[in-house]
C-alpha cells in the first residue's frame, strides 16, 4: 500500500517535472544555446555581442509585439513588414525634402518621424476596417495591404533606399548610454571629447539607447495585454467571440484598434529603422519580417487559433531567433541552416503546444 | 400587479421568412415560463429580441411596466435582462471570475492615474455570489476550459445573478449535462424564482419543464399556438400542441 502510493506521488513529481521544463523550454532552449555558442563562436560570450544582438532584435521585437496582440484575437498580420519600409520610406522622404531645403537637423527629423508615424496608422485603419466591417478574413485583408504597401513604397523610392540624411540620425539611433575609455574619460550619450580615432576601438560602450527604446515600449505593450480591459477583451475576443460581444463588449471596434496598433508599431520599427541605418529602407521581398514576427509569436506559446500569447513569450521567441542567427554566424556556419534551424524550432514550440495544452 | 416583462404582438422577419409572428407573453416576478416547441418554432429568436440581439420588426417591449426600446445586448444588461445561452458564451480561455466580470471589470487606479484591473475585488465578489448560489468550484483562478460542463452552467448562471439581473433567459439551460447536474441546475433555478427574478427556460426536455415552470406557452413555425398552466396540463398534451396533433382536433 505504503509503496503503491510513493510510486503514484513519485509518477505525479515526474509529470511536474516534465510540465515545468515543457513551460520554461524556451528559456531552457536559449540557455543551451548560449552555452554550445559559447564553445563553438570565438566571441560570442561578450558584452559586445550581447548589445549588439540586442541592438538588431530592436525592430523584430516592435514587430512581435504587433503581432502578438493581432494573434491573441486569432488574427494574423501579414503586412506588417511591408508597413515598416512604408513609414521608413515616408519618413526618410520627409526628411530628406526638409532637410535639403533648409530645414534645421532636429525639425526635420521630429517631423518626419512622426508623419511616418501617422502613416503609418492608414495601412492599419484600412486592414481593421476590413477585417471587422466587411469580414474579410484577417490573413487576405492583410496580403493585400502587404501588396498595397510595398507597391505604394517602391514607388516612392523607385527601389533606391532613401539616402542623403542628417547624419545626426544615426548617431541618436545608434547611442549607448554610457560609454567609457578605460583610465581616460567617461562620458553619457556620446563619445567622450577628444578620443582619436586610432582609440575608439579601445572604447566601452555600455547600455544601447536602442535596448531602452524596445524595453519602454514592450513594458507599455505588456502593461496594456496584461493589467487593462483593453487586453483582458483582447483575450477574450481570441477565446470567444460570440462571448464577447454578447458580454456587451464592442468587438468591432476593438478588432479595429487591434490592427490600428500593429500598423503603428510596425511604423514604430520603420522610423526606428531610419535611426538605426541612417537610410530610408524600403522592405526586400525575401526579408519575410511577418513570418518570422509570426514564428516567434508562436515560439512564445501563441496559438494561431487565437486566445493564447504573452509579450513575456514574445519576447523570448524573438531572443531565440536572434541569438540563433548570432551564433550560427559567429561559428561561421553557412547562413541557409539558419532557415532549417528556426523551421525545426518552430515545429518542436507547435508540438510542445499541443502536448501540453493547459501550460500556456 | 402587471407583468415584470411583457412582450406585445412581437414579430420578426429574414427576408420572406417569418420567424416570429405577432406573438404576445407576460412574465410576472418570480415565476418561471416555460417556452416550448419544435427547431424552427421560433423561441430562439423570440428571446434574441428581448437579449437585445436581433431588433423586432414589429411590436413593443415591456419591461417593468415601462415600453422599452432594447438595440443591443448592452441595453438589456443594463436593464437587468440576462441571458444565459445553450453555448454558455464563456471565453474558455479567461478564469472564472473574469468570465463572470468579462466586459464589466472593475478596475482601480494605481499611482492615482493609470487604470487596471482589480483582480482582488472581481475575485472577492465572485467568491461571493458562488456562495449565495451554493455553488462549489475548486479555484476561481481556473480557467473555464478545465471546468465540468455542469460547472460552467453555474458560472453562467452566477455572471447572471451577480449583476442583479431582474429578470434571466435561460436557453436549454440542461442540455449537455449529467443527471446530478441537470438536478443541481433546476434547483438553482427555485431559488432564484424564491429571491423574486422573473424566468423563461427553453428547453426540449419536458421532465425539466414540468418541474420548475409555473406556466407553458407553446409555439409553432413562429405563432403561439398554447399558454397554459403547468399544473393543469400534461406532458402528454403538451407534446400533442408542440407538434400540432391537438389544433388540428379542435378545429
Amino acid at each position: 500500500m505504503i509503496l503503491e502510493n510513493s510510486e503514484i506521488s513519485g509518477r505525479i513529481d515526474l509529470q511536474k517535472k516534465i510540465e515545468a521544463v515543457a513551460k520554461y523550454w524556451s528559456l531552457i532552449f536559449i540557455a543551451l544555446l548560449m552555452i554550445i555558442f559559447s564553445f563553438t563562436g570565438k566571441g560570442f560570450l561578450s558584452l559586445s555581442n550581447f548589445q549588439n544582438i540586442v541592438h538588431l532584435s530592436t525592430v523584430f521585437l516592435l514587430l512581435a509585439g504587433a503581432e502578438t496582440f493581432v494573434i491573441i484575437t486569432g488574427g494574423i498580420d501579414l503586412s506588417i513588414g511591408f508597413i515598416m519600409g512604408f513609414s521608413s520610406v515616408f519618413s526618410a522622404k520627409i526628411i530628406q525634402v526638409m532637410y535639403s531645403g533648409g530645414a534645421s537637423e532636429m525639425v526635420s527629423i521630429v517631423v518626419g518621424s512622426i508623419s511616418g508615424l501617422i502613416l503609418s496608422l492608414i495601412p492599419g485603419i484600412v486592414n481593421g476596417i476590413l477585417i471587422a466591417k466587411y469580414r474579410v478574413p484577417p490573413f487576405i485583408a492583410t496580403l493585400g495591404m502587404w501588396g498595397i504597401t510595398n507597391g505604394i513604397t517602391l514607388k516612392i523610392c523607385q527601389g533606391f533606399p532613401i539616402s542623403s540624411l542628417p547624419p545626426k540620425l544615426v548617431e541618436i539611433g545608434n547611442s549607448y548610454l554610457l560609454y567609457i575609455m578605460p583610465h581616460k574619460a567617461m562620458s553619457f550619450f556620446r563619445i567622450p571629447p577628444g578620443v582619436a580615432d586610432e582609440n575608439i576601438r579601445n572604447l566601452i560602450r555600455i547600455f544601447p539607447s536602442s535596448l531602452f527604446f524596445s524595453i519602454t515600449v514592450l513594458t507599455i505593450l505588456w502593461h496594456l495585454l496584461k493589467n487593462t480591459k483593453f487586453g483582458q477583451h483582447t483575450y477574450a475576443i481570441g477565446g470567444n467571440m460570440d462571448a464577447a460581444i454578447r458580454a456587451g463588449i464592442n468587438v468591432k471596434r476593438h478588432l479595429i484598434y487591434i490592427y490600428t496598433l500593429s500598423a503603428f508599431l510596425s511604423g514604430l520599427a520603420g522610423v526606428f529603422n531610419v535611426f538605426q541605418t541612417g537610410i530610408g529602407n524600403f522592405t526586400p521581398y525575401n526579408a519575410m519580417y511577418e513570418l518570422f514576427a509570426i514564428a516567434a509569436v508562436v515560439i512564445g506559446g501563441a496559438s494561431l487559433m487565437g486566445g493564447k500569447g504573452s509579450i513575456i513569450g514574445s519576447i523570448l521567441g524573438v531572443l531565440l531567433l536572434k541569438i540563433l542567427e548570432n551564433g550560427l554566424q559567429i561559428s561561421g556556419i553557412e547562413p541557409f541552416y539558419r532557415f532549417i534551424a528556426v523551421g525545426i524550432i518552430l515545429i518542436i514550440a507547435v508540438i510542445i503546444d499541443q502536448l501540453f495544452p493547459d501550460l500556456f | 400587479m402587471g407583468y415584470l416583462l411583457e412582450v406585445k404582438n412581437l414579430t420578426k422577419r429574414f427576408g420572406g421568412l417569418v420567424a416570429v409572428n405577432n406573438v404576445s407573453l407576460g412574465v410576472n416576478a418570480g415565476e418561471v415560463v416555460g417556452l416550448l416547441g419544435d427547431n424552427g418554432a421560433g423561441k430562439s429568436t423570440l428571446i434574441k429580441m428581448i437579449s437585445g440581439v436581433y431588433k423586432p420588426d414589429g411590436g413593443k417591449i415591456f419591461f417593468q411596466g415601462r415600453e422599452v426600446n432594447i438595440e443591443n445586448p448592452m441595453d438589456a444588461l443594463s436593464m437587468g435582462i440576462e441571458t444565459i445561452y445553450q453555448d454558455l458564451a464563456l471565453a474558455e480561455n479567461l478564469n472564472v471570475y473574469s468570465n463572470i466580470f468579462l466586459g464589466r471589470e472593475k478596475l482601480k487606479k494605481i499611482l492615482g492615474l493609470i487604470k487596471v484591473l482589480d483582480h482582488d475585488y472581481m475575485m472577492q465578489e465572485s467568491e461571493k455570489v458562488l456562495k449565495r448560489l451554493d455553488i462549489q468550484i475548486p479555484s476561481l483562478k481556473n480557467k473555464i476550459r478545465m471546468l465540468s460542463g455542469g460547472q460552467r452552467q453555474a458560472v453562467a448562471i452566477s455572471r447572471s445573478i451577480y449583476w442583479d439581473a431582474k429578470f434571466l433567459i435561460m436557453d436549454e439551460p440542461t442540455a449537455a449535462l449529467g443527471i446530478a447536474e441537470q438536478k443541481k441546475v433546476l434547483d438553482l433555478v427555485n431559488l432564484l424564482k424564491s429571491q423574486g427574478i422573473g424566468i423563461i427556460i427553453i428547453s426540449h426536455q419536458l421532465h425539466d419543464v414540468f418541474s420548475v415552470a409555473d406556466r407553458l406557452v407553446i409555439m409553432r413555425r413562429g405563432v403561439k399556438v398554447a399558454e397554459r398552466i403547468t399544473k393543469e396540463t400534461n406532458p402528454d398534451e403538451v407534446v400533442g400542441l408542440i407538434v400540432g396533433a391537438e389544433t388540428v382536433e379542435q378545429t
